[in-house]
C-alpha cells in the first residue's frame, strides 16, 4: 500500500515535469502552428544552467535558500535564448512551406544538443544538494522527499497561471485571437509579431523550468533533450496539440503509464507508451482535445 | 510562391543519358586515379547518394518530411550483420536477397502507420519510431550487440565467385566492391527516375500540390503516400545493406536521430526539389562530414548551424542553385 | 431523361438549413444553372452531389442508382466530377500533366511506376485532345502556376471534363475573368454540352452568361428552389425576375 503511494507520487512528480514541456509545446503550436523540434532541447538546456549555476553556487557558499532562486533563473534564461531565436531563425519562415519550419528546429536541435556538450562536455551534472536541502517529510509510516512535493506543487501552479493568464487576462485574449486567425488579428492592428515573440518566450521558459525542477531529482545527462522530445510528442498526441487540458491530461495518462510500465515492464515500457499514443492517434487522430 | 520546376525533367531520354554519360564514365574509370582509401570514400558517398535518393521521393515528390529514415538504413544494415551472426553465408547476393525484402516490410509496417497523419504528426512519428527502434538494437543486446555492435565480415561477390581473403584482400576488395555499388547505385538511379516520371510519379506529385484536388481526381491519398513510404524506405534500406560490410561494423549510432538529420541534410543539400539534387548532396555531404569529424569534436554543431544556414540563405540547394543561375543566364542571353 | 436526382436532401450548419429538403432533378445532356444570392445553398448543393460533404438525411440518386453514402473516388468512377469556385491546380506540374493526370485516374492508370508518363501514347493524344477543346494547347509545357487567371480557370475545368464525366458540376467557372475569357470558357462547356458528351451544371452569377447558355435554370434561395424553367419561363415569371435582376442582390 505505501508503495503504491509513493508510486503515486512519484507518477504526479514526473506528470508535473511532464506538463511544463508539453504546455509549452502545445503553447508555441496552438499560437504559432510551429512544431518545435528543439524543444526537449531548450528543456535539457535548463537542467544543464540550473545544475552548473547550482554547483557555482555551493563553491561560492551562497546560502541554500538562496539556491533556490536558480530554479526561476534557469527557466529564464532558457526563456532568454528563445526570445533571441524566435526573431532570428523563426520568423523569417512563417510564410514559406511547412517543411522549412521543421528542418530549421531540426537544425535548432542539432547545435543546442552539441552546444550543451560543448559548455559542460560528457559528465552528468547534478543538482542534489538542491534537493537534499529540503527534508524528508514521514507521511504515515512513509519516507518521501519534501522536494518532490514542490516540484508538484509548482507543475499544479503553473497550470494554474497558464490557465489564469490564457482565460482571464488581455494578453491571454491576445493570444487566442491570434491563435485562432493570425491575419484577422494582424488587421485588428494586433502586434503579431510581438504576440509571437512572447509566446514563444513562454513555451521556452516552461521547457526551461521543467528542466530547471527535475535536475536535483534526477542528473542532467546527454541525450536527455531528445528523449523528453519524443515523451513530449506522446504527450501532446494523446491529449492533443494545441490544447491546454490536453497537455495535463496527456502528461498525467503517460505519466501513470510510464511508472506502471517501468515497475512491470522495463524493458518495453517504451514500447507501451508508443502503443498506447498509435492506438489515440487510431481512434482520434487529433488527441483527445486536439484543435489541428 | 511558384516552385521551379527542374527543366531536366521535360527533357527527353536522350538527353538525360548524354549529360549522364561522361559523368558515369569518370566514374568508372576513378579507381585508376585514386587511391584506395579516397576510392572507399566515395563508395560511402555513392550509398549516401542512394540514401538521400530513396528519402526524397518522400519529401520532394510526395511532400513529406521523415525524421526516421535512419530506422530503414539500421534494419538494412542489421539484416546484414544477423545473417553472418547467424545463418552464415557470406554472399553479398544473400544479403540483398535477404534484406531487402525485409526492409520492404519494414518500411510497409511503419509508413502504414505514418502517412494516415497530418505532415506535423507524420514527421513525430517518423521520429518515435526510428527511437524505438535505436533503443531496441540498444538494449536487445543478446541479439545486438548492444552499444559494441556486431562484425560484419567481407562478403564474396558474384556468388562466391569473387573473394577477398588475406591480407591483400582489402585493396582489391574495395576495388571490386566500388564497381559493385556504382552498379547497384546505377540501376537505383535509373529505376527511381523512371518511377517518378511514370503515371503514379505524377499522382504523387499532385497530392503534394494540392491534396483536395488529387482526391478529386479520385485518387485514394493514403494509399499513394502508403506506397510511396514504401520504396523510399526501401531505397534507404538498400543503402545500409550495402553499408554494413564497407563499414565491417554494425552499430546503433546508424539507427539513432542524428543520423536521420544527415539523411535529411543531405537531401537539403543538394536540393529537395530537383532529382539530381539528392545525388550530389549525398555524394558532397560525405565529403563533408568527413572532414568535419576530422576538424573538429563538435562537427554536429557545425552541421547544425550549416543546415540552418542552407535553410536561410540556400532552400533550393546546390543543384537547385545551380539550375537557378542557368535559368537566370539564359534569359540574360535571349534578352541581348 | 432523368441523369441525378436528389430526394428531400438536407444538410445544416448550426442553425442555418443550407439544403431545406431538396428534391434535385438534371437531366441528360442539359446545360443546367444553378443561381441565387450567396449562402442560398448553391455551392452546399454541388459539395453533397460530389461528395465533398454528406448530407443530414435524404437521398442521391444517380440513374437510379443510390450513390448518398459512396465515397469521393467512388463518384468520381460513377461519373461525377466538379472543379472548384477558388481555383484549384497542381502548380507545381505543367498544364499538360494536370490533365494528363485526370487521364490517368480514370483509366486507374496511376498506380503504373514502371513505365514513363510521357510515354503513353493514348492518354498523350487524349490529353492533347482536351487541351485543344479548351485553347490550352500552346501552354502546354508551362507550369500551372504561372498561368494568368482565365487561363487557370479554363485548366480547372479541363482537368475536370478530362475525367470524361457523365455529370459535371462547375462552380462559378467565370468568376474572376474578362468578359473574352469568359465566352471562352463557356463556349467549350456549351459545346461539350451540345456534343452529348457531358451533362453540364454551373453556378453561376453573371446573368448575362445564364440567360445565354443555359437550357434551364434553377433558383435557390435560403436552401430551397424558388424558381425552375427554361431561361424564357425565368424571364416571364416576373417574381423571379424582379428578385434576379430587380432587387439588391449581392452578386
Amino acid at each position: 500500500m505505501s508503495i503504491l503511494i509513493i508510486q503515486l507520487l512519484n507518477s504526479l512528480l514526473y506528470a508535473s515535469v511532464l506538463f511544463l514541456i508539453a504546455a509549452g509545446l502545445s503553447l508555441i503550436f496552438g499560437v504559432m502552428r510551429i512544431v518545435n523540434l528543439a524543444h526537449g532541447s531548450l528543456y535539457a538546456v535548463g537542467a544543464y544552467v540550473t545544475a552548473w549555476l547550482a554547483g557555482r553556487g555551493i563553491a561560492l557558499g551562497v546560502g541554500l535558500g538562496w539556491l533556490f532562486l536558480l530554479l526561476p533563473l534557469g527557466a529564464l534564461s532558457v526563456a532568454l535564448i528563445g526570445i533571441v531565436i524566435e526573431p532570428l531563425l523563426l520568423r523569417p519562415f512563417y510564410r514559406r512551406a511547412e517543411e522549412y519550419q521543421l528542418l530549421v528546429t531540426f537544425g535548432l536541435l542539432q547545435i543546442l544538443e552539441d552546444l550543451i556538450r560543448l559548455v559542460w562536455g560528457g559528465t552528468p551534472l547534478s543538482a542534489d544538494t538542491l534537493m537534499d536541502a529540503l527534508p524528508i517529510l514521514h507521511i504515515g509510516g512513509l519516507f518521501y522527499p519534501a522536494y518532490n512535493l514542490l516540484v508538484i506543487a509548482i507543475g499544479v501552479v503553473a497550470a494554474v497561471i497558464l490557465w489564469a493568464v490564457i482565460y482571464h487576462t488581455k494578453f491571454g485574449v491576445l493570444l487566442r485571437a491570434t491563435s485562432q486567425d493570425r491575419r484577422m488579428a494582424s488587421a485588428l492592428g494586433l502586434n503579431v509579431g510581438l504576440v509571437y515573440v512572447v509566446a514563444f518566450g513562454i513555451g521556452c521558459f516552461m521547457a526551461g523550468l521543467g528542466g530547471a525542477i527535475v535536475v536535483p531529482t534526477q542528473t542532467a545527462v546527454l541525450g536527455m533533450g531528445v528523449d523528453a522530445l519524443i515523451i513530449a510528442f506522446v504527450v501532446v498526441v494523446i491529449g492533443g496539440l494545441g490544447s491546454l487540458k490536453g497537455a495535463l491530461i496527456g502528461a498525467v495518462v503517460v505519466s501513470f503509464v510510464r511508472t506502471a510500465g517501468i515497475q512491470f515492464f522495463p524493458e518495453l515500457e517504451l514500447a507501451v507508451l508508443y502503443l498506447i499514443a498509435a492506438l489515440v492517434l487510431l481512434v482520434r487522430p487529433t488527441g483527445l482535445f486536439g484543435t489541428t | 510562391m511558384t516552385r521551379r520546376v527542374q527543366l531536366l525533367e521535360n527533357r527527353s531520354l536522350l538527353k538525360l543519358a548524354a549529360a549522364a554519360a561522361p559523368i558515369l564514365l569518370a566514374l568508372i574509370a576513378l579507381p585508376s586515379l585514386i587511391n584506395t582509401y579516397q576510392v572507399q570514400l566515395v563508395i560511402y558517398g555513392l550509398i549516401a547518394a542512394i540514401a538521400a535518393l530513396g528519402f526524397n521521393l518522400l519529401l520532394g515528390y510526395t511532400g513529406l518530411l521523415s525524421f526516421g529514415h535512419s530506422a530503414y538504413f539500421g534494419i538494412g544494415a542489421y539484416s546484414v550483420a544477423f545473417v553472418v551472426a547467424h545463418l552464415g553465408p557470406h554472399s553479398m547476393e544473400f544479403y540483398l536477397l535477404l534484406g531487402i525484402p525485409l526492409v520492404a516490410v519494414t518500411s510497409a509496417l511503419f509508413g502504414y502507420i505514418c502517412v494516415r497523419h497530418t505532415r506535423i504528426f507524420f514527421g513525430i512519428l517518423t521520429l518515435a519510431i526510428s527511437q524505438v527502434v535505436y533503443s531496441l538494437a540498444l538494449k536487445l543486446f543478446w541479439v545486438t550487440g548492444g552499444s559494441d555492435g556486431l562484425r560484419v565480415p567481407r562478403p564474396s561477390l558474384f556468388l562466391g565467385l569473387l573473394n577477398f581473403s588475406g591480407s591483400h584482400g582489402f585493396q582489391f576488395f574495395i576495388k571490386s566492391y566500388y564497381y559493385y555499388v556504382l552498379g547497384i547505385f546505377v540501376i537505383c538511379v535509373i529505376l527511381m527516375w523512371v518511377i517518378v516520371h511514370s503515371p503514379f510519379g505524377k499522382a504523387l506529385q499532385a497530392i503534394r500540390d494540392n491534396e483536395v484536388r488529387a482526391r478529386f481526381l479520385g485518387l485514394r491519398i493514403r494509399r499513394f503516400r502508403w506506397i510511396s513510404f514504401l520504396v523510399s524506405g526501401t531505397f534507404t534500406g538498400v543503402a545500409g545493406i550495402l553499408w554494413a560490410p564497407l563499414n565491417g561494423l554494425t552499430t546503433p549510432d546508424i539507427l539513432y536521430w542524428t543520423f536521420s538529420g544527415e539523411i535529411v541534410f543531405a537531401a537539403l543539400l543538394g536540393g529537395f526539389r530537383n532529382f539530381t539534387g539528392p545525388i550530389v548532396g549525398g555524394i558532397v555531404f560525405t565529403y563533408l562530414r568527413t572532414y568535419a569529424v576530422a576538424s573538429t569534436e563538435y562537427w554536429q554543431l557545425l552541421l547544425g548551424v550549416v543546415l540552418v544556414t542552407l535553410v536561410l540563405v540556400l532552400p533550393t540547394g546546390i543543384v537547385g542553385a545551380i539550375s537557378q543561375a542557368g535559368q537566370r543566364l539564359g534569359r540574360r542571353n535571349a534578352v541581348t | 431523361m432523368i441523369l441525378l436526382k436528389t430526394v428531400n436532401l438536407r444538410k445544416q450548419f448550426g442553425e442555418t438549413r443550407a439544403c431545406d429538403g431538396l428534391d434535385f432533378v438534371v437531366n441528360k445532356g442539359e446545360f443546367l444553372s444553378l443561381v441565387g444570392s450567396n449562402g442560398a445553398g448553391k455551392t452546399t448543393l454541388v459539395n453533397l452531389i460530389s461528395a465533398h460533404l454528406q448530407p443530414d438525411s435524404g437521398q442521391i440518386l444517380l440513374e437510379d442508382r443510390d450513390i448518398t453514402f459512396t465515397t469521393v473516388a467512388e463518384r468520381i468512377k460513377a461519373g461525377i466530377a466538379r472543379s472548384f469556385q477558388i481555383v484549384n491546380l497542381f502548380d507545381g506540374l505543367s498544364v499538360f500533366d494536370n490533365v494528363a493526370l485526370a487521364v490517368f485516374s480514370r483509366d486507374g492508370k496511376t498506380v503504373k511506376m514502371t513505365r514513363l508518363a510521357d510515354h503513353d501514347g493514348d492518354a498523350r493524344r487524349e490529353t492533347l485532345e482536351v487541351l485543344g477543346q479548351f485553347g490550352l494547347a500552346s501552354k502546354a509545357a508551362a507550369p500551372a502556376g504561372r498561368l494568368a487567371q482565365g487561363e487557370r480557370k479554363l485548366l480547372d475545368v479541363a482537368v475536370a471534363y478530362a475525367l470524361r464525366p457523365r455529370l459535371l458540376l462547375l462552380d462559378e467557372p467565370t468568376s474572376g475573368v474578362s468578359t473574352h475569357e469568359k465566352a471562352q470558357i463557356m463556349d467549350t462547356v456549351s459545346s461539350v454540352v451540345r456534343g452529348g458528351m457531358v451533362t453540364a451544371v454551373v453556378i453561376e452569377h453573371d446573368m448575362d452568361v445564364v440567360f445565354r447558355y443555359s437550357d434551364r435554370i434553377v433558383m435557390m434561395h435560403e436552401g430551397s428552389f424558388l424558381a425552375d424553367g427554361t431561361p424564357e419561363e425565368i424571364r416571364a415569371n416576373k417574381e423571379v425576375a424582379n428578385i434576379l435582376l430587380g432587387a439588391p442582390l449581392a452578386i
